[in-house]
């Protein structure tokens, strides 16, 4: 009997404790950072859940950034969305699309009454996250864009000045050319993220369309651009540095790094997220640069465009609970976060307080090359065609671009015909999404 | 033939044999009617990723399919993985499974060693084998430059399709071999003694003897197999190629699974696994019809 009593007690206690201090608001964010990005990803969510006490950020890793879309439709489909999901920038417009689904931030700091100022993003940042009237749809979180790792042991053997790495295709293909001849690495050049850095960074970075309606921003009748002259020229140029063994190809997403960092490849193209990697592997002295750009091309180089993952709020949180969301996310934009986050991932900074912040501490004196993304991201003000990339279906665009570029790599399809199969093939997926998404 | 007989005559035993499968009815209810159902239906639909708007539409996942070179394509990808890996794995586990019955010295560890790799998940072989053949730096990858054969599967289809191949097959091996097996020392040895005695060597007694009396049990791992390689591999096709180089190594469960997780076509992507599924019980009802006839039961 006393045993019960002493049971109600409890209860009694902790019905009225509830009532006294409020428990804090739990907010579930599900996102992709794999490994050590895992560590850091919770490290970061700790320093906002001890800043303060009315609200919890869970962080929960469902995977790779495929697995974190698909895992977050089954639990909005069953009616159970987290409130926060890390989406990455190819999943951008599947998101917009989902009207209903999710909760644009603009919506979110409106409804919160916690504004974040977004005109201190970077504006290419800004730009691809945003709708054609400028209003902020996803927290930018973690940013990448490509640019160029060398190997500048490779070039001196090559009796090359490592100090100077062109900026142009034509003379990058003679350093290329001489690193390979020269017996400095087997193979001059190679490149990760193919789709991205040949045919969708390369189009921005050139200020020509990638596709029609600025690139999907302005609608969703767009349609593919990349079998222009230019795009043909470029890809008859990479097909040519191949044929001469002079590139080489080894996987459509990061495999290349390690053909770059064991000393197999003496350029690699890949993101600016990689630094880490290659800063690991590679047992040579090397360097990073913008990619290069085709001088005869009127306006390039532009800027690149935008890799990495934004954060999304799920529509159908109360009130409080999106008001602990905005509070999150006035977190993350705090400099002094950004330049952490930036200097430990090699992720952007997003803002241009964190990238001055980060230039006074040193940091790119130190690290020579970590501000090459940033710099090329934001070169010139962003133009229609080179604010960013705003797809339907765009993962299964991707694996059109690499497939068809492998049928040229492995001669199976000229460049001409294995581009204009991309834009047919790529048409149909968007004809379709924009069918679905009336 | 035997007379038949029911063990379960009355309503009142009926109602136990009911209890007896109804927990299998259940699971194959839940786990396979259910869902399969839900592809049925969901091959009628276009819908959105987030299921916000979904519209009917009628056969046009099938028509689309129908008109698609890429299918087309992936059928054919799928008809040269299977019918290779079938053929390899199984005649491989013969192989085996006739040697190591004959074995007389270390049966055991050698039985013992050929199973192992069953128990190896497919997703784990695929990643295995692709580190040995990683275009950089791979171990075989080097030893194959040695003897001049430049490899590299991410960028040659052919070769992305062997490797698969391999990969499928190595995992297949030990579970045809220990049915092989089985099926070897269920052959009564008096018969092999006698067509011996009688002056047959190795081979006669292989092709007249053990082979037909091995039938039911090749009948049957070649149904099993079919089903593998049409179904189980995705996990290596996924791991070892992602389908690439240019759809080189796009089977239909690979494409089922690209289509529908990554893609988010679940239309679309159910609209082909119904397909899958048809062909799979054509193939399975083919087999049944005209193979099993000339397999000879005991």
């Amino acid at each position: 009997m006393s045993m019960f009593k002493r049971f109600l007690a409890v209860l009694a206690l902790s019905i009225l404790s509830f009532g006294i201090f409020a428990a804090p608001v739990k907010i579930q964010f599900w996102h992709g950072m794999g490994g050590e990005l895992n560590d850091i990803t919770n490290d970061l969510v700790k320093k906002f859940n001890d800043s303060q006490d009315k609200y919890v950020v869970e962080p929960v890793y469902k995977g790779t950034y495929d697995q974190v879309i698909t895992a977050s439709i089954a639990a909005f489909r069953a009616k159970q969305a987290p409130h926060i999901v890390q989406v990455f920038e190819v999943g951008t417009a599947t998101m917009m699309a989902a009207k209903g689904a999710i909760r644009p931030v603009h919506e979110l700091m409106a409804n919160s009454g916690v504004t974040l100022d977004t005109a201190s993003f970077l504006p290419a940042i800004a730009s691809y996250y945003s709708t054609p009237d400028g209003k902020l749809l996803s927290m930018p979180f973690n940013c990448s864009t490509t640019v160029l790792y060398y190997n500048k042991d490779a070039m001196r053997k090559a009796g090359l000045d490592p100090e100077k790495f062109p900026a142009t295709w034509p003379e990058v293909y003679e350093v290329a050319k001489k690193i390979k001849e020269s017996g400095g690495a087997k193979f001059g050049y190679v490149s990760g993220w193919q789709a991205w850095v040949q045919l969708e960074s390369f189009s921005t970075w050139h200020d020509v369309p990638f596709s029609s309606k600025e690139n999907g921003m302005a609608g969703l009748d767009t349609r593919l651009a990349v079998d222009s002259p230019l795009h043909v020229k470029h890809v008859t140029f990479l097909k040519k540095m191949m044929d001469e063994g002079i590139m080489t190809y080894t996987g459509r997403k990061s495999e290349p790094i390690n053909t770059f960092t064991n000393g197999e490849a003496g350029i690699l193209t890949n993101s600016s997220g990689s630094y880490a990697a290659v800063k690991l592997g590679a047992k040579f002295d090397w360097g990073v640069a913008m990619i290069p750009y085709w001088p005869d091309v009127a306006g390039a180089p532009q800027n690149t465009v935008i890799g990495g993952a934004t954060l999304w709020v799920m529509a159908g949180h109360p009130k409080a609970e999106e008001i602990g969301i905005a509070e999150f996310f006035k977190f993350l934009l705090q400099p002094e976060n950004q330049m952490n986050f930036h200097k430990i991932t090699g992720y952007l900074p997003l803002t241009k307080d964190a990238f001055e912040l980060t230039k006074a501490s040193g940091f790119y004196e130190e690290n020579p090359g970590t501000d090459q993304g940033i710099l090329s991201l934001s070169l010139k003000q962003p133009t229609p065609n080179s604010k960013g990339l705003r797809l339907g279906n765009m993962v299964q665009i991707r694996d059109v671009e690499d497939e068809e570029l492998e049928a040229v790599w492995s001669g199976k399809k000229p460049p001409q015909q294995a581009l204009s199969d991309l834009v047919k093939r790529g048409n149909e997926i968007l004809t379709r999404f924009q069918a679905a998404n009336k | 033939m035997q007379e038949k007989r029911y063990a379960f005559a009355a309503p009142r035993d009926f109602a136990l044999a009911v209890c007896f499968i109804l927990p299998q009815l259940v699971v194959t209810g839940l786990f396979f009617f259910y869902p399969a159902g839900q592809a049925v239906l969901g091959s009628f639909f276009m819908e959105d990723a987030f299921g916000l708007s979904k519209e009917f539409v009628g056969l046009e996942n099938y028509r689309r399919l129908a008109e698609s070179g890429e299918y087309l394509h992936s059928a054919w990808v799928s008809l040269v993985f299977s019918l290779s890996t079938v053929l390899l794995s199984m005649g491989l586990a013969l192989v085996l499974a006739v040697t190591a019955d004959q074995a007389i010295k270390g049966g055991k560890f050698y039985k013992s060693a050929v199973i192992i790799p069953y128990a190896v998940a497919p997703p784990l072989a695929g990643v295995l084998w692709m580190f040995l053949f990683n275009p950089s730096g791979g171990a075989m990858t080097r030893i194959l430059a040695g003897l001049g054969v430049s490899w590299n599967h991410m960028l040659d289809g052919d070769q992305a399709m062997i490797l698969i191949i391999i990969a499928a097959s190595w995992k297949q091996i030990s579970y045809n071999f220990l049915f092989f097996l089985a099926g070897l020392q269920a052959i009564p040895k008096s018969l092999i003694e006698a067509a011996a005695i009688d002056g047959a060597g190795f081979w006669r007694r292989f092709l007249g003897i053990v082979f037909p009396l091995l039938s039911p049990t090749t009948f049957f791992l070649l149904v099993v197999n079919t089903i593998y390689t049409l179904f189980e591999t995705f996990g290596i096709v996924h791991a070892v190629t992602s389908g690439g180089p240019a759809q080189a190594t796009s089977t239909l469960i690979y494409k089922v699974y690209n289509d529908g997780f990554v893609g988010l076509d679940f239309g679309g992507s159910s609209a082909q696994s119904v397909v899958l599924m048809i062909i799979v019980m054509a193939l399975t009802f083919a087999q049944f019809h005209f193979v099993e006839k000339k397999v000879a039961y005991q």
